[in-house]
């Protein structure tokens, strides 16, 4: 058996040399592209800065691709690699060699696997709980919350299919646009009147579903950055699903706070019309809720407005 | 012995050896397709006569001119009608009348006829089911086709919107229901009895039952479109499933049935799996195809039954108004996110399992090596299964329900890399050094890694927090989810199609047919997917029917290459019709050169599979190996049998 003793012996070496190949090519593309990534592609990805939650997804989708890369051009060099020179020749009817498994590949594996999972789960937390998460629906009373005494509170009402504003620190007013002012900590309180809605104010880096009966909060900063965004329904809400959309605008605070004196005017008339302000509204008493529970509703009224 | 427990037992007919004082009998009629139909329209009309008895006169239907009462009820009496007409309930009435029914002979050689009648035979049910797959998932994605050309432009609408909501709920519900069963179904019923060594299925009964709740699943899930369909989608969360007409209660009753379906088959392929193995099938020697598929059978039994609870409590709600899924009356939407989710996860992976055992199991063959690290591949498998339990709230990441449980749904969602990541390790050890045969099948299987891959990084961001808030619901998670079933399963899928066509047929597919619809489906396929996940970035969420005006060129692009996508699916199909129809290349015994066990019976496969229950002396993939000898003794003596299954080597 001193033949193939020797023989094994020079495929590791072999496997050991190829295995290097893969390795160097592997490591220079991943070096390349990760500086792309991160500097060139990066400044640009999706959805911009507009706000510290926007800026905060940009980060963490930052770090994670640049996580990814490595793992792409691991399979994709290493199958290219195999498929160039394992390939059988034209006519070669036979066997490859006999390798049941590789005690040292397979625990490298096991161990770099889990070591880059357990880092994506730790970060994802970490990112999570110092307030980069916060533009999520954290629920009625989240716990990762931005420290401020008093943000500017916009409630979010879902319905089928538009989404109207109210804002309690300007008289309970509702509106049918968004505006926002610049550099100020913003409270959305979500929620639905009818079926689940889910707010997402796509360059405000904002998603929280709109659940009926459920107060949903997310919060985000603006920065000075002024401009359009758009608000879509995220969660399929029915057939006109695919128009129940709006735009808002991030203005400067001068100009926030005449739109909002000269709305709270305009409205007012309405505004007294309006059920009291609250976390959530009972859809037979605010008349939406498409008329399902009607009359016997037992915990409604029958007074619409 | 108390119980017949040997794999043999069963197999015969009792007639040889009946006992005094029992009545046989054969079946009263033998049904089929046809009598179903009508024994099904009978069911159907009786139960809406009922409903209509019973509720016509409750304020809720006298106020919206719509009873759903009847609608469930003639639903429910249709599958009964249904099953009468097939034939099926012959045996339980006769046994209740105290008769020994006979079960009905089976025949030497495959009739066409037979596959539309309630056979119990496992071959016949494997072929039902693969012909039943592909036309489900044939009519689903032309549904997709319909979807993509309303997106070719953001403004000007091909459907109205109501129809385009219907069509992308038909096209989500149809795939992720019935393609539950696309490798289970077709490869498990067929192929496991003859890989394990088998002569039936354990629970022939149960077999032919299981696809025969596929039929009117598909067709009352399809009945939908021409009632107002619904407007929930697959997920069908209340309380908008709650609001739906006629069509929602049919996606209801068609979901509730494929769950049975699920059901029965898992329950049949867990038993077979664990008490049907030959003398030698050790655990250690079984195919991977039967690691994958027990698996799969286990979370099945595990998770299907939460969706029948939920699908019940949504009939309740829309039948007879208890509100559970109902915010205003004590009831709570997120129930049913709940219920539907705890199943919908594990679900993802009962799609992607099957096809991963499919590619681990053909794979040795193309690289003629062993499979590397067996038992790797395995653990994987149920360490996915595992962990697919544990990780539903991910999908309600936004949703505001249990915010301070997200770490830990974060956690176990990253977890799953880890089993799926030896899936890789498997594959890429498989392939080392091997002589890589790079025929039609071997193309297929390849593509499912670069296709998975995607899918698998993709599904990094959407468990971070942070980042799940920029893609979640968007068409970032759906280009996501498309790569990793249909870029996975379906690819696995039609690689098995094309690997077992000689063994199930006799027949070889045209080669080089197969590598033109190849190289377009999988071109096509990525280009149809990969920039869905920039559309995703950018903004659009997902059933939409209206979208910013600059992701126009984009969604074109997509349009276009799905239209090239299915024109290859297409191809593919009619490869294998025409082989199968007009041309029917004879196929060699065993064309791949195959170690496995379903081969060594050759086509066509004997009625009863092997002459004796083989004993099993090696694992299947002995490749390369200098002298493997066969993988079982086909006629063993009856000392061999002995040592062999009292053994402890």
């Amino acid at each position: 058996m001193a033949a193939s003793q020797q023989a094994l012996a020079e495929r590791k070496q072999d496997d050991r040399r190829r295995g290097w190949q893969i390795f160097a090519v592997w490591f220079v593309l991943v070096v390349i592209t990760d500086y792309l990534v991160w500097f060139v592609w990066g400044p640009h990805m999706p959805p911009g800065t507009m706000t510290n939650t926007a800026a905060a997804q940009q980060f963490d989708f930052k770090v994670l691709t640049a996580m990814v890369v490595p793992v792409l051009f691991m399979v994709w060099i290493y199958g290219g690699y195999v498929l160039i020179n394992f390939r059988a020749k034209p006519g070669d009817r036979g066997d490859g060699v006999v390798i049941t498994g590789n005690r040292k590949v397979q625990g490298i594996w096991y161990v770099a696997s889990t070591v880059m999972v357990l880092f994506l789960a730790w970060f994802g937390t970490f990112e999570l709980i110092s307030n980069n998460g916060i533009g999520t629906g954290g629920g009625p009373s989240p716990i990762w919350k931005p420290n401020v005494k008093s943000p500017l509170v916009i409630q979010v009402i879902a319905q089928q299919w538009r989404f109207t504003y109210r804002w309690p620190q300007f008289g309970g007013m509702e509106t049918t646009s968004l505006d926002l002012p610049a550099n100020t900590t913003v409270k959305f309180d979500v929620t639905s009147l009818d079926v689940i809605h889910d707010f997402w104010a796509y360059q405000l880096g904002v998603k929280a579903d709109a659940n009926p009966g459920v107060n949903n909060v997310a919060y985000t900063t603006t920065t000075s950055q002024l401009g359009r965004f758009t608000v879509r329904c995220d969660e399929l809400c029915g057939i006109w699903h695919g128009a129940m959309y709006n735009y808002g605008h991030v203005v400067s605070r001068s100009a926030f706070y005449s739109w909002a004196h000269q709305m709270q005017v305009q409205n007012a008339g309405v505004t007294k019309l309006l059920p009291p302000f609250s976390l959530t509204y009972t859809p037979s008493y605010s008349g939406a809720g498409g008329g399902y529970y009607p009359s016997y509703d037992p915990n409604g009224s029958t007074q619409t407005y | 012995m108390a119980v017949e427990m040997t794999p043999a037992s069963g197999v015969k007919s009792p007639s040889g050896s009946r006992a005094d004082g029992l009545k046989y009998v054969k079946p009263w009629f033998t049904g089929n397709f046809f009598t179903a139909l009508i024994g099904g329209g009978i069911g159907y009309a009786f139960g809406h006569w009922l409903g209509n008895a019973i509720a016509s006169g409750y304020s809720v239907t006298v106020n919206s001119g719509y009873n759903d009462v009847a609608v469930y009820l003639s639903l429910l009496f249709g599958i009964v009608g249904w099953f009468a007409g097939l034939g099926a309930l012959n045996y339980p009435i006769q046994k209740l009348l105290g008769l020994e029914p006979l079960d009905p002979p089976k025949s030497e050689k495959r009739t066409f006829w037979e596959h539309w009648t309630y056979s119990s035979d496992h071959k016949v049910v494997g072929v039902q089911y693969l012909f039943g797959m592909l036309l489900y998932f044939l009519v689903a994605g032309l549904l997709a086709l319909g979807i993509r050309t309303e997106l070719l432009s953001p403004t000007y609408h091909i459907w109205a919107p109501e129809t385009y909501i219907e069509i992308v709920g038909e096209h989500g519900t149809m795939m992720m229901m019935m393609m539950t069963s696309v490798v289970m179904g077709p490869f498990g019923n067929f192929l496991i009895p003859l890989m394990i060594g088998s002569k039936k299925m354990a629970f022939p009964r149960l077999e032919a039952a299981s696809f025969w709740f596929t039929v009117p699943s598909f067709l009352i899930l399809l009945s939908a479109l021409w009632q107002g369909g619904f407007q929930s989608g697959w997920t069908g969360y209340a309380p908008l499933s709650i609001q739906g007409g006629p069509g929602q209660s049919d996606y209801d009753v068609a979901f509730m049935l494929m769950a049975f379906s699920m059901i029965l088959a898992s329950i049949n392929m867990t038993a077979t799996i664990i008490n049907y193995r030959a003398p030698g099938m050790r655990w250690s020697r079984m195919p991977i195809l039967a690691w994958g598929l027990i698996t799969t059978a286990f979370t099945m039994l595990l998770s299907v039954p939460v969706l029948v609870d939920g699908l019940y409590v949504m009939g309740l709600d829309r039948g007879v108004r208890t509100a559970m899924l109902y915010a205003g009356h004590g009831g709570s939407s997120f129930l049913w996110e709940n219920l539907f989710w705890f199943f919908g996860h594990p679900e993802v992976y009962l799609l992607a399992l099957p096809g991963f055992a499919l590619t681990t199991e053909l794979l040795p063959v193309f690289a003629r090596k062993p499979i590397f690290a067996y038992k790797t591949s395995a653990a994987g498998m149920i360490g996915v299964a595992t962990l697919s339990f544990f990780v539903w709230q991910h999908h309600l990441f936004m949703s505001g329900m249990n915010p301070d449980m997200r770490p830990l749904f974060m956690l176990t969602t990253e977890l799953i890399s880890i089993p799926t990541g030896f899936l890789y390790l498997v594959a890429m050890g498989t392939l080392w050094r091997g002589k890589i045969r790079l025929e039609v099948p071997m193309l297929f299987l390849l593509a499912v890694f670069w296709n998975f891959l995607w899918g698998g990084v993709t599904g990094v961001y959407n468990s971070d927090v942070p980042v799940d808030a920029l893609v979640h619901g968007s068409f970032f998670v759906m280009a996501h989810f498309h790569f990793t079933i249909m870029g996975q399963l379906m690819f696995a899928v039609f690689a098995g199609v094309y690997y077992y066509v000689p063994l199930l047929f006799g027949v070889r597919m045209n080669d080089k047919l197969g590598k033109i619809s190849f190289w377009i489906i999988f071109i096509s396929f990525n280009s149809t997917f990969l920039p869905l996940f920039m559309i995703g970035l950018l903004g659009q969420p997902r059933r939409v029917f209206e979208y910013a005006v600059r992701l126009q060129h984009l969604n074109q692009w997509v349009t276009v290459s799905a239209y090239v996508l299915g024109f290859g699916i297409l191809l593919y199909v009619i490869n294998l019709v025409w082989s199968l129809a007009v041309t029917r290349t004879p196929s060699e015994q065993n064309p791949w050169e195959s170690q496995g066990l379903e081969w060594q019976v050759g086509y066509p496969v004997p009625k009863d599979n092997f002459e004796k229950i083989p004993v099993v002396l090696r694992s299947p993939y002995y490749y390369g190996y200098e002298n493997p000898g066969p993988i079982a003794d086909l006629d063993p003596s009856a000392e061999r049998v002995a040592v062999v299954s009292g053994g402890d080597e």
